[in-house]
C-alpha cells in the first residue's frame, strides 16, 4: 500500500524524503525500520474490513490506527482507547458559510491526524519566518488508535442562528435537572464538542489542540476534560476496568462488536426523524466528581452493599463471577447495579465509556477526581434520562458523588469518504 | 443532609446477612460431595442437612415432583439470597451462594406459586457474634442520647415555627440554628428512617421533581435571602413542626448497634467535609458552624460511649481519636466568642484558607474515626 492510498485528503504526500515539509509520522516509523510501518498498516486494513460491516475489532496491536472513514463515525463501538481528551466549543462566528467551511477543514485535519500524520504543511520544515502548521508534540508517535468524534449541542439549532432550527432532531433533547445536580455552566454545554481517544495521551491532547488552533476565529474552546483508566469497556472479552472507587462498574455494556445490540441501542435508525442523523447516535457527557476522602472511609460492606458487587472479585450479590447474571432482588433497593440495570428501567441500554479524571485538588485539598461519564445511546429520552431518574432518585452512591457538569451533543453519521464531511448532510 | 443514603443502620443490619467476598468460589466447584441435595416433590422439600459451613454453598436440586418448581435461598426477613426457576418435572438444576453465619430458609414453589415449603438451615461459621454486656449497655446509653435531643430539640423548634408562623423574621432567624443542633448532633439516626429527613432537612438542589420544598431550608431561604414570609412559609412551619414530632416519636425504635454507633459517628464527619466545609448546608443563613459543631458533638458522644471496649481492643486508636478530637474542638473554639454559646462566626466570614484548615483536622478526626467500628466489633 503506497502512502498515496492511506492519504485520504488527497493533499500532498509529504512521506517523500526530499519532499521540503517534512515527513509525516508514519514516514518517521518506516524510517526506523520499515518492518514496523508495514505491520501497522496491515492492522489498519483489517480494522476497516470489520468496521465496515457496522461493528468494530477487538483492540488493535498497540500504536495502530482506527480508519476515520465508515458508515459510523470511530469512537462509539470502537474498543475504548486508555486516553481522553474531551472538548466543547462555542461557536464564535455567525456565518453559516464560515461554520462549515470550519466542519471540512476539521474533518481534513482529523483524517491526517487519526492516521498518524501531521496537520497542514507539517510541525517543520515550512517557512522559518511563520509558525508551523501542526503543533508538533505528536510527531513520532504512532496513530495510536486515536479516533475523533464529533457531536452537534442543542444550542447550535437555535432561531436565528445558522437556520438549522428546522433541522434540530425530536430527540436533542436538554437533559431535565435532576435532583443532587450542582452543574457548573463553565463545565456543560457546548455548540460543538469533539472526543479524542487514544492510547496515547499525548496524541489525543495534540488531536484537541490542533483542532482548537483551526477553529480559532470561528470557534473557542468552553471547556474541556482529560481522561485516563477507561471505566467501561465496549469488549467484553477483557475485564471490566475500575472506577476511582475501586469497583468495577459497565460491566453489562453494549459489546462494540454486538451489531444487533448497536443497531437496537445505539445507532440512530432511519425511521427514527431527521433523515440526516440516520447511522448516527447521541451523546451525554457528564462530569461527575466524587467524594474521594470520605469514600475511602467508608466500610467494605458499606461500599459493597452501595454497588451490589464485590470489591474483589466484582461479582453481582450472591453470585460468583463478574459476568454472572446479577440477581437484582438479592441486592438493596437503592445499589446502583439494581438500579442502574435495564430490568429497572424498561430496558433503556446505553453504550459507556467513560473515563477516570483527577484534575488535582479543589483548594480545600479534597482530590478533585470523579468519572467522566460519556454514554451513546439512539435516544436521550429512552437512554440516559431514564436511567439517571432512576439512579438520582434513589441510588445510596449519591452520598459520594455530584454532578456537576453536563451535556448533549447529536453525534452524526461517519464521513464515507474523503469527498465527504463532518455534518455535510445537515448542511446542506 | 443527604438526598438519599443507604443509612447506617440498615447497612448494619444487612452486614451479617449479606454475601462475602467471593475469592473462593472457583476451588470449591467440585460438584457432589460439597453440594446439598434438595429434593422437591408436589408436596415436599427434602434438604439433605441443614448444617452448612459459611462461603460457597452449592444446591443440587433435583424436582421429582409433577409441577414446575422454583427453589430460593432466603434470609431471616424474607429477602432473596439467590433463586432458580423454571425447574421441570424430572429435571436437575444448581444454585450456588455466597453466604455468612447466620439462619436462613429454603423455600421450594410447586407450580411456582405462594409462600413455598419452607426449611430452616444454619450456616455456621467464625461469623457468629457474642452478645457483650459492655457494648449492651453503650447502645442502650447511646438510645436514652438519641431520645433526649429529640425531646430537648422540640420546644426550641417551637419558638422558631411559631416566630415564623407569626410572620417575626428577626425571631425566626434568631431561633433557626437552635432549632436544629438536636438533629444535627443525631443525624445519621434520624436519616435511618427515610422518609423524614427528605421533609425536613432537604435543600433545594437535592428535591427529586414535583417534590414540593419544605423543612427547615425553605425557611431560611425565605428568612435570609427573600427576606420575607408569604402566606406559603407560614402555612409550612406548622407542617415542620409535625415531621419533627414524628421524628421525636419514632427514634427511640431505631435499630441501633455498637457498629451503626461507630460508623454514624463516622458519617457525622462525612457531612462535615462533603456538606458544612463548603459552604453548601446553610448557605442563605451562613450558620454551617453550628452544624458543625453540633456533628462533632454527637461524634464525640458515640465515641464515649464505645471508647471503653474500643480502648481494651485498639489502644492506639482511641489515643489518636482523643487527639484529633480535642485538636478540633479548640479550631472550632476560636470561631465563638462564649464557650458556651453557640454563637459562631458566620461561615460567609471564613475565608478559603481557613475553610481548608477547618477541613483539615476534619479529616485528620475523621480517618480515625472510620475504624472505631472494627476496634469495637473484634
Amino acid at each position: 500500500m503506497s502512502q498515496d492510498a492511506r492519504n485520504p485528503s488527497g493533499a500532498p504526500d509529504r512521506s517523500s524524503p526530499d519532499g521540503h515539509h517534512g515527513p509525516s509520522r508514519r514516514a518517521l516509523l518506516g524510517w526506523g525500520g520499515s518492518g514496523l510501518a508495514l505491520g501497522a498498516v496491515a492492522a489498519g486494513g483489517a480494522v476497516a474490513a470489520v468496521r465496515s460491516e457496522g461493528a468494530t475489532a477487538p483492540v488493535g496491536p498497540s500504536g495502530a490506527e482506527v480508519p476515520f472513514h465508515g458508515p459510523h463515525q470511530a469512537g462509539i463501538a470502537t474498543a475504548v482507547q486508555d486516553r481522553l481528551h474531551f472538548a466543547a466549543f462555542d461557536v464564535t462566528t455567525q456565518d453559516r458559510a464560515r461554520l462549515a467551511a470550519l466542519l471540512q477543514e476539521w474533518t481534513r485535519a482529523a483524517e491526517l491526524m487519526t492516521a498518524g500524520h501531521p496537520v497542514g504543511e507539517g510541525a517543520y520544515g515550512g517557512l522559518p519566518e511563520a509558525p508551523p502548521d501542526d503543533t508538533g508534540e505528536a510527531l513520532g508517535l504512532k496513530p495510536s488508535r486515536l479516533t475523533l468524534t464529533i457531536g452537534f449541542g442543542p444550542s447550535l439549532f437555535a432561531k436565528g442562528r445558522f437556520g438549522l432550527e428546522d433541522r434540530r432532531p425530536e430527540a436533542l433533547v436538554e437533559l431535565p435537572k435532576f435532583p443532587g445536580d450542582n452543574l457548573d455552566a463553565s463545565r456543560s454545554g457546548g455548540d460543538l464538542c469533539v472526543q479524542a481517544c487514544a492510547d496515547d495521551p499525548q496524541v489525543a491532547v495534540h488531536a484537541i489542540r490542533n483542532l482548537a488552533r483551526i477553529g480559532m476565529g470561528r470557534t473557542a474552546i468552553r471547556w474541556s476534560q482529560l481522561g485516563f483508566g477507561k471505566t467501561s469497556s465496549t469488549t467484553p472479552e477483557e475485564q471490566t476496568p475500575r472506577n476511582m472507587m475501586g469497583f468495577k462498574d459497565g460491566t453489562r455494556n453494549v459489546s462494540g462488536t454486538d451489531a444487533a445490540a448497536l443497531k437496537k441501542h445505539v445507532w440512530v435508525g432511519e425511521r427514527d426523524g431527521s433523515g440526516w442523523m440516520s447511522a448516527g447516535s447521541y451523546l451525554v457527557a457528564r462530569r461527575i466528581r466524587m467524594h474521594i476522602e470520605t469514600w475511602d472511609r467508608a466500610p467494605l460492606q458499606e461500599q459493597e452493599d452501595i454497588f451490589g458487587r464485590d470489591k474483589g472479585e466484582g461479582a453481582p450479590v450472591g453470585k460468583a463471577k463478574e459476568r454472572d447474571e446479577p440477581f437484582l432482588k438479592a441486592m438493596l433497593p437503592s445499589a446502583h447495579v439494581r438500579l442502574a440495570h435495564p430490568d429497572t428501567n424498561d430496558g433503556a441500554t446505553i453504550l459507556r465509556r467513560g473515563y477516570s479524571f483527577t484534575d488535582g485538588t479543589d483548594g480545600l485539598g479534597r482530590l478533585d477526581a470523579g468519572l467522566f461519564f460519556l454514554a451513546y445511546q439512539r435516544d436521550v429520552r429512552t437512554g440516559f434520562i431514564p436511567v439517571q431518574r432512576s439512579l438520582a432518585a434513589h441510588d445510596a452512591l449519591n452520598e459520594y458523588i455530584q454532578h456537576v457538569g453536563s451535556a448533549v451533543f447529536a453525534v452524526p453519521p461517519g464521513v464515507r469518504d474523503k469527498d465527504d464531511w463532518w455534518g455535510r448532510a445537515l448542511f446542506s | 443532609m443527604r438526598a438519599v443514603r443507604l443509612s447506617v443502620v440498615t447497612a448494619a443490619a444487612t452486614v451479617a446477612a449479606l454475601t462475602a467476598v467471593t475469592g473462593c468460589a472457583e476451588k470449591s466447584d467440585a460438584k457432589g460431595d460439597g453440594a446439598v441435595q434438595v429434593v422437591a416433590k408436589d408436596d415436599s422439600c427434602e434438604v439433605s442437612k441443614t448444617k452448612i459451613p459459611a462461603g460457597h454453598v452449592e444446591l443440587a436440586v433435583e424436582n421429582k415432583g409433577s409441577k414446575v418448581t422454583e427453589v430460593y435461598v432466603l434470609f431471616p426477613d424474607d429477602r432473596i439470597v439467590t433463586e432458580r426457576e423454571n425447574i421441570g418435572p424430572g429435571t436437575k438444576a444448581t444454585i450456588t451462594a455466597e453466604v455468612k453465619a447466620g439462619s436462613y430458609e429454603i423455600a421450594c414453589k410447586p407450580g411456582m406459586k405462594g409462600h413455598g415449603i419452607r426449611q430452616k438451615i444454619e450456616v455456621t461459621g467464625a461469623a457468629a457474634a457474642e452478645r457483650s454486656p459492655e457494648m449492651d449497655k453503650a447502645v442502650a446509653e447511646y438510645r436514652t442520647y438519641v431520645q433526649a435531643q429529640a425531646d430537648e430539640t422540640l420546644p426550641r423548634v417551637k419558638v422558631f415555627t411559631d416566630a415564623v408562623a407569626a410572620g417575626d423574621i428577626e425571631a425566626a432567624k434568631k431561633a433557626y440554628a437552635d432549632s436544629r443542633i438536636g438533629w444535627e448532633r443525631t443525624e445519621p439516626v434520624a436519616e435511618s428512617f427515610g422518609d423524614i429527613d427528605p421533609k425536613v432537612d432537604v435543600r433545594a438542589d437535592g428535591l427529586e421533581e414535583g417534590q414540593e420544598w419544605t423543612g427547615w431550608h425553605r425557611l431560611e431561604k425565605a428568612l435570609w435571602q427573600d427576606e420575607k414570609l408569604g402566606a406559603e412559609e407560614k402555612a409550612l412551619a406548622p407542617v415542620l413542626y409535625k415531621d419533627l414530632v414524628d421524628w421525636q416519636n419514632r427514634v427511640g425504635k431505631a435499630e441501633i448497634t455498637s457498629t451503626s454507633m461507630a460508623n454514624g459517628a463516622k458519617e457525622l464527619l462525612d457531612e462535615v467535609a462533603t456538606g458544612k466545609v463548603t459552604g453548601e448546608e446553610e448557605r442563605y443563613s451562613h450558620t454551617d458552624l453550628v452544624d458543625f459543631k453540633a456533628n462533632v458533638e454527637g461524634a464525640e458522644k458515640s465515641y464515649a460511649l464505645l471508647k471503653p471496649v474500643a480502648s481494651k481492643n485498639d489502644a492506639a486508636l482511641t489515643a489518636s481519636l482523643d487527639t484529633q478530637f480535642a485538636a478540633l474542638n479548640t479550631l472550632l473554639d476560636t470561631y465563638r466568642e462564649d464557650k458556651d454559646s453557640y454563637e459562631f462566626t458566620p461561615y460567609d466570614k471564613v475565608g478559603k484558607a481557613d475553610r481548608k484548615e477547618l477541613l483539615d483536622a476534619v479529616n485528620a478526626l475523621a480517618e480515625p474515626l472510620s475504624r472505631l467500628a472494627a476496634a469495637v466489633t473484634k
